[in-house]
């Protein structure tokens, strides 16, 4: 099981190198000027090389990635002399609209992203997946037809449409709820949930319908075993043989999908976050696309691709947990 | 009187198949009866049908053992039986066991279904089961799971499961066809010394010939749903009334006799209705 996780770990780790090499090249052959960029409108010919030359982007790809890479785990100093600034670790190098340190940025913006994703997925679980289940033990029910029907309601639903109606109509109409704005839940929680609220059953909308019929159709597949048969000639309880023998393993696929999809929320919600206006990560990356701000869009995939890759390990560590063939698979 | 009664037993699947059709057949207590048939002949379906098992399905006709008709039964009382009182060994023990849990757990869940003992003693109850049908090192085999048994071990495992709680009537649906021969053996001798030793009735579901030789009091023969034939195994081997039975005894292959270009097979369903 260590070497598992060491395993799993050290794939992790090749797998982010790989992504930041890519995007990286993506960044490089794109046809913005990076020093044009991080200058400003009103800017001569001497200061672009200047920056050119502080930010090294006259040297050759690899030196630059090398550079980079460097930064991400030891800082750096942009340029030399009194005009040098030094970049700490993580050093993801800084923003062209407002100077700020990337790493910065991310982490200021990280407990909204954080909110919206853990507030959402609660609901959808729980909601999602007792709805599922409930269909699939009552199969061909009112229950299971209408519950079907809700979900493919939530999924076919645009998220900025959702937004929209439940500002307009919860906001604005009926003034029951403020304006989502960024507030910690340590600070004041009863304004954390009011702002939220939306947010999160936006989200969880979506995934809750999603969750609904995956836990459904695993559901019944997993009643339909072998081994749950077994259970009831045992003479075990309905319940028992429905709780212990049937719910665990239709819920190893739920685990693996739950495990992506909060991974990949944690990097921002970015419609949900720019609908909303809420300041996460999500809604950093829109802003960083639609002022061409490289190292925020560079810092921020691969800060999103860092979740979605631990959350990978995550998922297949529990997964050895849940599954005790994978464990002795390893 | 007898243990368990079937009479006019049918089973209607919801696609409108007639698994089994008006079939009556009755087991003493202490005897083995042994139900042949091709695939589909609605052998698994009646031992199903008996533990009440077969959801989605309309059983109609009447299952009586020991005096109570199963068929009519609350589910509560069936679930009181199954287990207790009828247990069940099925074919292929990889997927009747619960991969999910350890075979020891799987035993003193069993146990602990029909007795209020604590955890601790239906693990003990377990791991004595385990040793009883042959596993060595019961201790720590009882803390693996299905996965990490072989396939004759773990049919063992079943076995261990379904006669912990000592009932009275067994229900092995082709326990040894999963298996290869030499371990059917081994199978076969420790269910024939259990049933010694216990007392247990057994109904038992095969299409193996050679099987029924060697465990059957009594043998039904059943085709498409139906009994063709029923009596004690010694006259239905020595001199099969039905053509079928005929048919079907033709279709194992002897040592003692010279070997045939083509095996024989049993003829088309309408030709011996």
């Amino acid at each position: 099981m260590i070497w598992y996780t060491l395993r799993r770990l050290g794939v992790a780790a090749l797998l982010l190198l790989v992504i930041c090499a890519l995007t990286f090249v993506i960044f490089y052959v794109m046809p913005d000027d990076p020093a044009q960029q991080a200058c400003g409108k009103a800017c001569g010919p001497e200061r672009i090389a200047q920056i050119r030359d502080t930010l090294g982007l006259d040297r050759p790809l690899y030196h630059q990635f090398g550079s980079y890479l460097v930064g991400v785990f030891a800082g750096r100093t942009y340029g030399t002399g009194a005009l040098s600034v030094h970049c700490g670790f993580p050093c993801l190098g800084f923003s062209f609209q407002t100077n700020e340190p990337v790493w910065r940025l991310l982490v200021t913006r990280l407990p909204v992203s954080v909110s919206i994703a853990i507030g959402a997925a609660v609901l959808w679980l729980v909601v999602g997946v007792t709805a599922g289940v409930i269909s699939a033990l009552r199969r061909g029910s009112l229950w299971d037809r209408a519950a079907m029907a809700a979900a493919l309601g939530g999924i076919s639903l645009p998220i900025y449409l959702t937004a929209l109606l439940f500002q307009y109509v919860l906001v604005i109409k009926l003034g029951w709820l403020p304006h989502p704005h960024a507030v910690s839940l340590f600070v004041d929680p009863l304004a954390w949930v009011q702002s939220m609220i939306m947010p999160w059953t936006t989200l969880a909308l979506l995934y809750a319908g999603l969750y609904a019929r995956l836990a459904r159709g695993e559901m019944v597949e997993s009643l339909g075993r072998d081994f749950v048969r077994t259970a009831r000639a045992k003479g075990l309880p309905e319940r028992t043989v429905v709780l212990r023998h049937a719910l665990r393993p239709a819920m190893t696929p739920v685990v693996t999908v739950f495990g992506m999809d909060l991974g990949a929320l944690l990097g921002g919600a970015l419609i949900t976050e720019s609908v909303y206006g809420l300041p996460g990560v999500g809604k950093l990356a829109s802003d960083a696309i639609n002022s061409a701000d490289q190292p925020v869009i560079l810092g921020v995939t691969l800060f999103a691709a860092g979740f979605i890759v631990l959350a990978n390990v995550a998922v297949d560590l529990v997964y050895a947990l849940l599954d005790p063939r994978v464990r002795h698979a390893t | 009187m007898s243990l368990l009664e079937v009479s006019e037993l049918s089973v209607v699947f919801g696609n409108g198949v007639r698994a089994v059709d008006r079939l009556s057949f009755d087991l003493d207590r202490g005897s083995t009866l042994c139900v042949v048939g091709e695939s589909g002949s609605g052998k698994s379906v009646t031992s199903l049908a008996i533990l009440g098992l077969l959801p989605g399905a309309e059983v109609s006709g009447r299952i009586t053992f020991d005096g109570v008709n199963l068929v009519a039964a609350r589910p509560a009382e069936l679930r009181a039986l199954r287990g207790e009182r009828i247990a069940i060994v099925f074919q292929d023990a990889l997927s009747a066991l619960n991969p999910y849990y350890q075979v020891g757990f799987q035993i003193a869940e069993a146990y602990r279904a029909h007795r209020r003992v604590p955890m601790a003693q239906a693990r003990r109850v377990a791991v004595r089961m385990l040793e009883r049908v042959g596993i060595p090192d019961p201790e720590r085999r009882a803390r693996e799971y299905p996965h990490q048994f072989s396939g004759g071990m773990r049919q063992r495992v079943m076995i261990a499961m379904a006669l912990c709680l000592e009932p009275e009537l067994l229900i092995a649906d082709e326990p040894t066809t999963a298996l290869d021969v030499t371990v059917q053996a081994q199978i076969l001798g420790l269910l024939d010394e259990l049933r010694r030793e216990t007392g247990t009735s057994v109904l038992f579901v095969t299409h193996d010939m050679g099987v029924v030789a060697g465990l059957a009091d009594e043998v039904l023969v059943m085709r498409g749903g139906r009994a063709v034939e029923r009596g004690p195994v010694d006259r239905v081997f020595a001199e099969p009334a039905e053509p079928y039975t005929r048919a079907l005894l033709a279709c194992v292959p002897r040592i003692d006799r010279p070997v045939p270009d083509r095996l024989a097979t049993v003829p088309p369903m309408e030709a011996t209705r």
